[in-house]
């Protein structure tokens, strides 16, 4: 939980009992702020929720163990659809979701191990593309598997999936307290992700500074020394592989309950590219780093919205730049000026394990 | 039978597009062992500054030819992304040629994003019809098998080019000095190389390049689009590991090949996959090509290079 | 000065007192940044012009005079935007919602307005999914791709020629149309030779077409955009097919005029839903009423988006109430002249007869055939 204090600079170094306990209660009451500012901004927070799980699994493969992934996206749509799927009228099968997200969360591992497995042997930038190629190919599948067997719908996408039904209680539907208080869906969905969320956070703290972990670490730091003390980089590759891409399908499959329809658009490269902005943008390889990169980024483009377009019809009577384009620059300019000035992310990795400094200025003899 | 060959001329006029592009990346990765992703981009920003040029060029000097002003406007776009590729390299590659490989890469990722935005702001997002300076009229070489003059000349550039490069690698100073540089930073800069400025050259003459790919590219299609480098360039990467990365002949075998592949493939595939597959997974297959290259022979069909150097 | 401050803001509490308005706010939701800005403001505009006119003319509902008022958004023609905004429209309380203008907008925010309880007209989305998803206040005043694609395959068929050729870009739209214009080719006598496939980001289609050759169609129907489309005719020409050539409203554009240059010619034809501007019954007067307030020319939907926020207030007289509950069973019920003709909606939602017009290319713009 230290790595959670961190997440406020200057109270986390100084007070981190406080910093902790700050965290708790912003993350819990988060929506009861943002509901102030309309529901939309609880849809907002939603959807932050599982950018930060997208964050924190493509970390773990990018931040722990080194690997660059562009396809990532790629498990969160195998999750997205294993849950339409089997949860939809498309097959006519409505499986409960305790059946459906684990099962989502193996396919997308398996994918991860089938992308894994012939990769192992290619490091750095030719993994990066390779993997973009896999991200690439998955979407054209889902795009066209719907002749001459319809499997994905095609570009159509899939329709009225099931929303989350936790043991016989819709959270889709309003939750009724009494006669008088009504507790929004929208409230309710965040609650769900956000356990999910501390579930994760949880699990890659623990993940960390184990065993494997640590075998990371030293995978990522010098591959060939870390074969030489013993390590079995092929196995460790494949885990990290494997247990990122379960992150992803587990967000996959709480996408498409919480937004009810997918299509393959909305698993193109930039969705890859966006997430890894948020972990870059963070701090690779710290768990706060990313997760304030995902809520930051996410809330980017509405915050653009709100501030950039009324600014600039107060300066120049009409909108230059609109907020698509000012989100791509911002994300683009992050990214270069991110490398260039400080790799170490916004909130730099502090436990012994993850101190991305280290890695910056090896490698220098090639 | 002339379908077969119809495809046959398709594929290898987009190869050899293809091909001319892979050079700028395999002489990027053959000195820095980088991938340059926003290599693509600057072929777009080339077909779009000759764009600008070509109309302005028709408004104030409308008396010019038709082939002066293309020449004229290709002129203004090659210098425009010679200065861009030496920009790039300077700001956002130089510093980082020391540091992990992740780095520059994510750089690289942000330098293509970061062009296509301005580009989207400068051009707004719509495709701009590319003015048709070379005729598009087709011209039947063999009964039932067609060709353009633009496309002739896309082949014979391309093929000029493709010497050229060769030609000067191989038998100037400038090119024993990038080898050198290839082969070894340190040992080169030790014998007396600039390898910053050669670095920097390797970077302008790959640019240079890519302006004339972007030119020759809109004027075969008569589009011209803030995103049309992405797609080309990745495909064009592919086609240089597939050639065999950092090596010349590889690039331009590569890009014939994948050309080909694209071409007859997005022709056949239905009859050979009885109807499974289609001409929807046409842009499947330079990924394929690229995973089972990577996985089987890194090394490519022309490389002597290990591809595999952390 | 003071005091006279004080007055005026006496008198302005007097007069609304008096007046006892009840405020009743629509949602009008389209792209208003992006590339599809104009289309945008097109419709909000459009909403704007009825809902002022309405207010002219005066609305009692329930006894009480009502004022309609616009409250607009934009959706960036993003699906993740839309539910955003169809949130905020729902927290706002609006009683209803026009918009919006992309399919993919449409059928992600319609799931939130129908939980929300507010009817929903789309002046622009035609993909047949948005109304048949059982929402029961889910309506659109535009011909959707079914409708469309019948008019393409219809006139492909049986004006162009037997043989048919369809290609497609593989997005939800181009797909979608695609396979109506397959089903409706087929139903009235023709065959389609082959079905060929491209991308949303393609430029070199030499491959198909080189395929599509040699089945030697009599026509090629490409569903797509004009983007590509244009490098498309060019192609064609330099490949030297003799083949007609039919587009959806995708490609219905100035802009494949442009992009094809010399390759687009008699030969190139494309459809609209709806009625060209000076065909709609009402259309001369309404362009002449909408440029005088917006001194702007009307794009393509703002009769439409003006229809479709008609139709809610015909259906709330009907009701004689504001109140969505209320009102909504109404609006599948409304019948009244408008200015695309007649706004009625059939058991789904859907704008009954919508009508699709087919153009040909004819001395350098797209002129209407029937």
């Amino acid at each position: 939980m230290n790595q959670l204090a961190l997440a406020i600079p200057w109270l986390g170094k100084r007070n981190p009992a406080a910093a902790r306990w700050v965290v708790i209660l912003l993350a819990v009451g988060a929506p009861l702020i943002a509901v102030l500012f309309g529901k939309s901004w609880v849809r907002i927070l939603d959807f932050a929720m599982l950018y930060v799980m997208l964050a924190i699994g493509l970390n773990l493969v990018v931040g722990f163990a080194g690997l660059l992934d562009l396809g990532y996206i790629a498990f969160y749509a195998v999750g997205a659809y294993t849950f339409a799927f089997l949860a939809s009228p498309h097959f006519e099968l409505h499986l409960p979701f305790w059946l459906v997200l684990p099962l989502g969360a193996v396919f997308a591992a398996l994918a991860g191990i089938i992308l894994g497995l012939p990769t192992l042997r290619l490091r750095g930038d030719y993994l990066a593309i390779v993997t973009l190629g896999f991200g690439e190919i998955v979407r054209i599948f889902m795009n066209n598997l719907n002749h001459p067997i319809n499997i994905t719908n095609g570009p159509q996408g899939i329709n009225m999936i099931d929303p989350l039904v936790l043991f016989g209680w819709d959270i889709s539907k309003p939750l009724k307290v009494g006669d008088e208080i009504t507790i929004n869906s929208l409230f309710l969905y965040y609650y769900v992700f956000l356990a999910c969320v501390v579930l994760s956070v949880i699990l890659v703290q623990r993940l960390q500074v184990s065993r494997v972990g640590r075998a990371w670490a030293a995978i990522r730091d010098d591959e060939l020394a870390a074969k030489a003390i013993g390590i079995n980089t092929r196995n460790m590759k494949l885990l990290a592989f494997s247990l990122g891409a379960t992150f992803g399908g587990v967000a996959g499959g709480l996408f498409a309950a919480f937004q009810g329809f997918v299509s393959p658009e909305s698993f193109s490269l930039m969705e890859s590219i966006a997430v890894l902005t948020m972990i870059v943008f963070g701090g690779m390889g710290n768990l706060a780093g990313v997760i304030v990169g995902a809520l930051a980024l996410t809330a980017l483009p509405e915050v653009l919205r709100h501030v950039a377009v009324p600014l600039q019809q107060a300066v120049f009577g009409h909108v230059l730049l609109d907020p698509e384009v000012l989100r791509m620059l911002l994300l683009s300019l992050a990214m270069i000026f991110m490398m260039l000035l400080r790799p170490s992310g916004l909130i730099p990795a502090y436990s012994r394990y993850s101190r991305p400094e280290l890695v910056v200025g090896k490698e220098a003899g090639r | 039978m002339e379908t077969l060959l119809q495809q046959i001329v398709n594929g290898l006029v987009v190869g050899s597009m293809y091909a001319l592009i892979a050079l700028g990346y395999t002489m990027v990765y053959g000195i820095l062992g980088l991938i340059n992703f926003a290599h693509g981009d600057v072929l777009m920003v080339g077909a779009l500054v000759a764009l600008e040029a070509i109309r302005l060029l028709q408004i104030h000097a409308p008396e010019l030819g038709l082939v002066p002003t293309l020449l004229a406007g290709l002129s203004i776009s090659v210098v425009v992304c010679m200065i861009l590729g030496y920009t790039i390299e300077r700001t956002a590659y130089r510093r980082l040629r020391n540091a992990p490989r992740l780095a520059p890469l994510i750089t690289a990722i942000g330098v293509s994003f970061l062009l296509q935005t301005i580009a989207m702001i400068i051009w707004g997002r719509n495709y701009h019809s590319f003015p048709q300076l070379l005729s598009t009229a087709p011209l039947e070489a063999i009964p039932g098998v067609f060709i353009t003059p633009v496309q002739i000349t896309i082949l014979v550039v391309s093929a000029t080019l493709m010497v050229a490069l060769v030609v000067l690698v191989n038998k100037t100073r400038l090119g024993r000095a990038m080898r050198a540089t290839a082969e070894n930073h340190k040992v080169a800069s030790l014998m007396g190389v600039d390898t910053n400025k050669i670095i920097a050259a390797t970077f302008i003459i790959g640019s240079a390049l890519a302006a004339v790919a972007g030119v020759m590219f809109s004027s075969n299609y008569g589009t011209a689009h803030y995103a049309m480098g992405f797609l080309p360039g990745l495909k064009a990467f592919t086609a240089a590991v597939l050639g065999g990365i950092g090596n010349l002949g590889g690039a331009m075998l590569g890009g014939l090949v994948l050309g080909l592949v694209e071409s007859i493939g997005g022709g056949y595939i239905e009859d050979l996959s009885f109807g499974f597959f289609n001409s929807s997974y046409q842009d499947i297959f330079a990924f394929i090509i690229l995973g089972v290259v990577l996985i089987f022979r890194p090394t490519g069909l022309l490389g002597e290079r290990v591809a595999d150097r952390a | 000065m003071k005091y006279s401050l004080v007055a005026l803001a006496v008198l302005g509490l007097g007069a609304s007192a008096v007046q006892a308005q009840e405020v009743v706010k629509l949602g009008a939701v389209a792209p208003l940044t992006g590339t599809q800005a104009h289309l945008g403001k097109d419709i909000e505009n459009g909403v704007r012009l009825a809902l002022e006119e309405y207010n002219a003319k005066g609305v009692t509902l329930g006894g009480k005079k009502v004022k309609f008022e616009v409250m607009a958004e934009d959706d960036a023609a993003d699906p993740k935007t839309a539910t955003t905004v169809a949130q905020r429209f729902v927290d706002a309380g609006v009683k209803g919602v026009i918009g919006h203008l992309n399919s993919g907008a449409s059928i992600p925010a319609s799931r939130i307005y129908n939980e929300g309880g507010i009817p929903q007209v789309s002046p622009a989305s035609t993909n047949p999914k948005l109304t048949q998803q059982g929402f029961k206040a889910t309506f659109r005043t535009i011909a959707n791709d079914v409708q469309q694609g019948l008019g393409i395959g219809k006139f492909a068929a049986t004006s162009l020629g037997k043989k048919v050729a369809v290609i497609d870009d593989r997005t939800a739209y181009g797909q979608g149309l695609a396979d109506e214009v397959d089903k409706a080719v087929k139903a009235n006598g023709g065959s389609v030779v082959t079905r060929e496939f491209t991308s949303d980001k393609a430029t070199d289609f030499l491959a198909i077409l080189t395929r599509i050759k040699a089945k030697n169609p009599d026509v090629i129907v490409y569903s797509g955009m004009d983007a590509q489309g244009g490098p498309m005719l060019k192609q064609i020409k330099q490949l030297g097919i003799n083949a007609k050539f039919i587009t959806g409203d995708g490609g219905c554009t100035g802009e494949i005029i442009k992009l094809a240059g010399d390759a687009i010619g008699p030969n190139a034809y494309c459809t609209q839903p709806g009625l060209p501007l000076d065909k709609m019954p009402g259309g001369k007067d309404f362009n002449a009423r909408f440029k005088k307030r917006f001194n702007a020319d009307v794009q393509i939907y703002a009769p439409y988006a003006y229809d479709a926020a008609s139709a809610i207030v015909e259906a709330m007289k009907a009701a004689n109430s504001s109140d969505p509950g209320k009102y909504a069973a109404h609006l599948g019920k409304v019948n009244f002249p408008g200015v695309i003709g007649t706004v009625a909606f059939d058991a789904r939602g859907d704008i009954k007869d919508g009508a699709v017009t087919v153009y040909q290319f004819k001395a350098g713009k797209w002129e209407p055939v029937q």
